[in-house]
């Protein structure tokens, strides 16, 4: 773990700790202890219940840890096909969306980034201005059907991929990371600007570009928005798009619910309750796995953002 | 050589006319408008058309005619939205849940990052940091419903506990008097880690030695949070709020629109809802109404940005510009 996330390491402490400092610290500890039990117990709770056989939740039996463990609402969770093409085409549309995301950020942070540009007061008010107005819902949804892009993947891929923040963000990294001896340098030896950008600075970003892959590969992994209303054909929906139409609108194929066994259908609600908490997992499984290892990096990128430049 | 090249253009720059010089810099920066061409173009058609895709606001509009030719309305759509029965129910609904939101989330993200800083045990604090930054990584989708199992009137866990307590169990989701509680703590429980993060990296910056020469004067921890800890996060808090005070006008569409029901649309229906609702799902998407309506929207949101950033300025110094 990288020194900046250890925060404090060097914070003084007195050798005697009097009585409101104790008080400070058992205080400290209870709240954060209560804090952290509040924020993981429905985790677990809802892990525990997608492993816990139907019985057991129908009769509220599960409170903390699985009872009599199966792995049947799994089971029936894979039998949907389209959980397994929304799975598919979030990859497609996080893969493709981040691309643009990160192309159009590094070819706007830097020549901002360079004091010696030209009306750079201009360009920059142009870029940012877009942070503080734009055109909303119904002028983006006719925009984007004017280009014919609705009902394609293009249109959870292409439109209103720039975002002004990140790119402030990326411009006071490469203002502050990239010396500008190296620019000097490289200009004497006759280097123009977009090979320096490309052979220099580029390679020179890797970390703010991580942050901003991360950033970005989230959103798009995580919205429903755009796919709600560009997107009418499920073959093409994402994965939380289809999420929400088998958590919130219930469609549950039969086929999916046969594999839970009886029909009824005071059992169907109650066997479609208990797939929720199965698909909730499923559903987030992919970003959690990943947290652990991620988290840092977005720590990291909130650090860049905080610097202003 | 470079040094002999800056000497000469230093003393011969007086000889040429500003004219030239401007131009002569341009050409040399060719190379960096070769790299800006595509986000320019980019922008200018996903972020500067919609915005004059605003102006069917003012419009009667119908595809056939498209925005240029639709004809003109003036300030229909907005009479409209202000004569509207539901102006006043949507307009209240948005900003007591904006600021209810607000001013939840903000005191606990600074009591987070403060109670994590002064935690000894370095091993405990990276815990809690990471699993109270965790449920940000949850999407909506998911984390509305992990909400409704929850608070499920039946099965819900919550619920489970009122009820074995001996009290009337409570249908969280299906009455409109505690969407907005569920919809507030419920933003806390997710969002209050992350927010957190930003806090914490400033106090990270506070200089040690003020902390020492505070414990040397016999200051108690609690002392110190107040007359040290606080002033310094105080230009992070105000920009913070900057940033935050813009969307005051706006709730997330994702989060609320799932929450919505028959039973709570009273408190639940915010601009954003309306609009998707008026202008793209309805049976005759009135395109122009909801265009008006999200015009409205932004124009007081960039009015209240402005307006703190200038206050914030009058008062403490701290700014976005």
């Amino acid at each position: 773990m990288d020194k900046t996330y250890v925060i404090n390491q060097n914070r003084p402490r007195a050798i005697h700790c009097s009585i409101a400092d104790r008080s400070f610290h058992i205080t400290n500890y209870i709240v954060l202890t209560i804090f952290l039990i509040i924020v993981l117990y429905p985790l677990i709770y809802v892990l525990s219940c997608s492993f816990s056989s139907a019985m057991a939740v129908i009769s509220n039996r599960v409170w903390l840890w699985p009872v009599d463990i199966t792995l049947d609402s799994y089971k029936a969770v894979f039998e949907h096909r389209l959980l397994m093409t929304g799975y598919g085409n979030a990859l497609i549309y996080m893969a493709a969306g981040t691309c643009v995301n990160i192309l159009l950020l590094l070819l706007c942070a830097y020549p901002l980034s360079r004091k010696d540009l030209p009306g750079r007061a201009f360009f920059t008010f142009y870029f940012i201005f877009t942070m503080f107005f734009n055109g909303g819902q119904i002028p983006n949804y006719i925009l984007v059907n004017n280009l014919h892009m609705l009902n394609t993947r293009w249109a959870l891929i292409i439109p209103f991929a720039f975002s002004a923040y990140n790119m402030i963000i990326v411009r006071t990294y490469f203002s502050s990371n990239i010396p500008g001896e190296l620019l000097e340098a490289a200009q004497i030896d006759g280097c123009s600007d977009i090979k320096f950008f490309a052979g220099v600075v580029i390679p020179l970003s890797k970390p703010v570009i991580a942050v901003m892959v991360l950033f970005h590969s989230i959103g798009h992994w995580n919205g429903y928005m755009r796919a709600l209303l560009y997107l009418n054909n499920s073959e093409l929906y994402p994965l939380q798009l289809v999420l929400r139409d088998i958590l919130f609108l219930a469609n549950m194929p039969e086929e999916v619910l046969a594999q839970m066994g009886d029909s009824k259908l005071e059992e169907m609600t109650n066997v479609m309750e208990l797939l929720k908490y199965a698909v909730i997992v499923v559903g987030s499984l992919p970003v959690l796995i990943l947290y652990p290892f991620i988290q840092k990096y977005f720590v990291k990128g909130i650090m860049i953002g905080s610097v202003k430049g | 050589m470079m040094r002999n090249l800056n000497n000469m253009q230093e003393t011969t720059l007086p000889n040429i006319p500003l004219r030239h010089r401007i131009l002569n810099n341009v050409k040399r920066a060719w190379g960096l408008y070769l790299l800006l061409l595509i986000p320019v173009i980019y922008v200018f058609i996903f972020n500067y058309i919609p915005m004059y895709g605003v102006s069917i606001a003012f419009k009667r509009y119908n595809i056939k005619q498209g925005i240029i030719g639709s004809p003109w309305v003036g300030l229909y759509h907005f009479e409209r939205f202000l004569g509207n029965s539901k102006f006043y129910e949507i307009i209240r609904n948005t900003v007591v849940l904006s600021v209810y939101n607000l001013l939840a989330e903000f005191p606990f993200s600074i009591l987070l990052a403060i109670g994590l800083t002064h935690m000894g045990n370095k091993r405990y604090r990276k815990v809690v940091q990471m699993v109270t930054y965790a449920p940000y990584f949850l999407s909506t989708v998911v984390m509305v419903a992990l909400i409704s199992q929850l608070l499920n009137l039946r099965f819900g866990v919550i619920n489970r506990l009122i009820a074995s307590l001996g009290f009337d169990t409570i249908n969280f989701m299906g009455q409109a008097n505690t969407f907005r509680h569920v919809y507030v703590w419920s933003g806390v429980w997710q969002h209050v880690g992350y927010g957190a993060i930003i806090y914490i990296s400033a106090l990270s910056s506070v200089d040690p030695q003020i902390h020492e020469a505070a414990i040397v004067d016999g200051a108690s921890i609690w002392r110190r949070i107040w007359n040290v800890d606080i002033p310094s996060i105080l230009p992070t808090i105000t920009i913070m709020l900057i940033l935050r005070m813009g969307s005051i006008m706006g709730v997330g569409f994702e989060k609320t629109y799932l929450m919505q029901n028959a039973t709570n649309i009273s408190v639940s229906e915010v601009i954003e809802t309306y609009v998707y609702r008026v202008g793209i799902i309805a049976q005759r998407p009135d395109f122009s109404f909801g265009t008006a309506i999200g015009l409205f929207q932004n124009v007081i949101s960039l009015v209240l940005v402005i307006a703190t950033n200038f206050i914030s300025r009058r008062i403490s110094d701290n700014g976005l510009w």
